[in-house]
């Protein structure tokens, strides 16, 4: 088995439009949530999101370009251009016929299905621009990533809700593992943030009106979020041999299924992933140091994770930091494993821990060192990313500090 | 609306060159505008005029729809507008 290194690094997020940014917003514990903008707004009871607001896509892509990128996409070309940029590798003869692009998004073109519903129903039009269907399918940025770097190689997109990007990455890492890549890209992107989006969501009650407030007593439900962050998974002697600067090491991961609800977390089928990936990664529990948590700030959830957290790892659970870092940057669903992945690089790079902000009253079902509030410097080895998606779907990678 | 001089500025556009660069004689080939930036073009045309044109994207040759030149695309739609009339 080959041993597999993050060599790139790129998101738009809203922390924001660069890993340094995001980095630094973790550092300080920064958040990104704020009033939504954007139309019939005033039509929603959740008005609130952490959605990406000074950016321009006019500035960034041409008229061509915006008839086929739908928000999502244009995400994931830009966090894959600053990604790309810094593994500085050229995709030409048997390394493109070999690197493929494995992404994760859950909606996919949600906002580009809303325009075109909005014209078809509400404004009653019989007639809709020619790449609606080219624009709005999920794979459409796995596919331009792919006309863009010329990867001919295994390329697909992955959609479990909001473990999307980690099971994707997981993809990712289990073809370059194995030897049947050097070298592959990967990630996720999510823009659901539009009026029938969020829409959609209100119906579950499960969104706050106020705060992401993870693990907190009073926390009141999740928050969404929008952007991308993209990768480059890279052989480990592939990348040694370039000399190239590597930002750390993925060392297994585990995914699970739940196979009992639609969308209550399962603590049996959590803990299952993440023992499953500490075995992947043949590590023991007292190895890990932080775990960046899935910790959407639903009652559910937040309390099921720390169960299984407490099951997994015994007293070591006492002993580890876990944060969720969606306090910042809200939910980014079939994005949001990808841009958490920073936080576990940050981790295990830098030893800076990113906290779990707006973090008020201690919650005893959650009884954990939550890094609250503040960003800590701590070494750290080994660290874990989990998510939990609705249908009980679950994928848990491993970090470790670069080799 | 002149149908003529909107015509060559939906083309024009899609090409990305400049009106004065599309005349009556250039083909969809000459523009450079493939098969995607014909769907595009037509979608404009149709929005533009608020026409149906009959033209089937799988067999481009087989529609009712002249598109070999810019003066024939003119008179397709004139002939439209005419039926609408």
């Amino acid at each position: 088995m080959k041993r597999v290194v993050i060599t790139g690094a790129g998101t738009i997020n809203p922390l924001g439009q660069s890993v340094h940014t995001t980095m630094q917003g973790m550092r300080e514990g920064r958040c990104g949530i704020g009033d939504l903008d954007f139309r019939d707004v005033d039509r929603l009871a959740i008005k609130i999101g952490g959605q990406i607001h000074d950016f321009e896509p006019e500035t960034v892509f041409n008229r061509q370009q915006l008839s086929l990128y739908d928000r999502f996409t244009q995400f994931t070309l830009i966090s894959a251009k600053e990604a790309l940029t810094q593994a500085g590798l050229i995709f030409a003869g048997e390394l493109s016929a070999k690197a493929g692009v494995v992404l994760g998004t859950a909606g996919g073109g949600v906002s580009t299905w809303d325009d075109n519903y909005r014209a078809v129903y509400e404004d009653g039009k019989n007639r809709v621009h020619p790449f609606v269907v080219p624009k709005l399918m999920n794979n459409a940025a796995a596919s331009h990533i792919s006309m863009e770097y010329n990867l001919k190689g295994p390329s697909f997109t992955v959609s479990t809700a909001c473990a999307s990007s980690n099971h994707a990455m997981a993809q990712a890492f289990e073809i370059v593992r194995s030897g049947m890549s050097p070298a592959m890209v990967t990630g996720g992107s999510e823009s659901m943030l539009c009026f029938g989006g969020v829409k959609a969501w209100e119906g579950l009650r499960v969104m706050s009106r106020d705060a992401c407030r993870p693990f907190s007593a009073n926390r009141n439900g999740m928050v969404q979020g929008e952007g991308a962050a993209v990768f480059v998974f890279e052989e480990f002697e592939h990348a040694r041999a370039r000399g190239v600067d590597i930002l750390a090491e993925v060392i297994g991961y585990a995914m699970s299924s739940d196979a009992s609800d639609i969308v209550m977390p399962s603590k049996q089928g959590a803990a299952r992933a993440i023992s499953g990936a500490l075995t992947d990664a043949g590590v023991n529990p007292e190895d890990v140091g932080y775990i960046n948590a899935h910790g959407t700030g639903t009652t559910a959830n937040d309390k099921t994770e720390c169960a299984a957290v407490a099951d997994v790892f015994g007293q070591h659970a006492d002993r580890l930091m876990i944060s969720s870092t969606k306090s910042m940057h809200g939910h980014l669903i079939g994005g949001t494993g990808a841009v958490e992945l920073l936080a576990c690089i940050l981790a295990v790079r830098d030893g800076i821990i990113a906290p779990t902000v707006g973090y008020e009253e201690p919650d005893p079902e959650c009884a954990l060192d939550v890094v609250p509030n503040e960003a800590r410097e701590v070494k750290v080895d080994v660290a874990l990313s989990n998510a939990f998606a609705f249908g009980g779907l679950n994928a848990v990678l491993v970090l470790k500090s670069a080799p | 609306m002149n149908v003529k001089t909107k015509v060559i500025e939906i083309l024009a556009e899609q090409a990305v060159l400049a009106v004065s660069d599309v005349t009556q004689e250039s083909t969809l080939e000459s523009l450079g505008i493939d098969s995607l930036g014909l769907v595009e073009s037509i979608f404009a045309i149709e929005e533009a005029f608020d026409i149906n044109i009959p033209f089937n994207a799988n067999d481009p040759n087989e529609s009712d729809f002249d598109i070999s030149n810019v003066a024939a695309i003119v008179r397709g739609i004139e002939k439209l507008l005419s039926e609408n009339a």
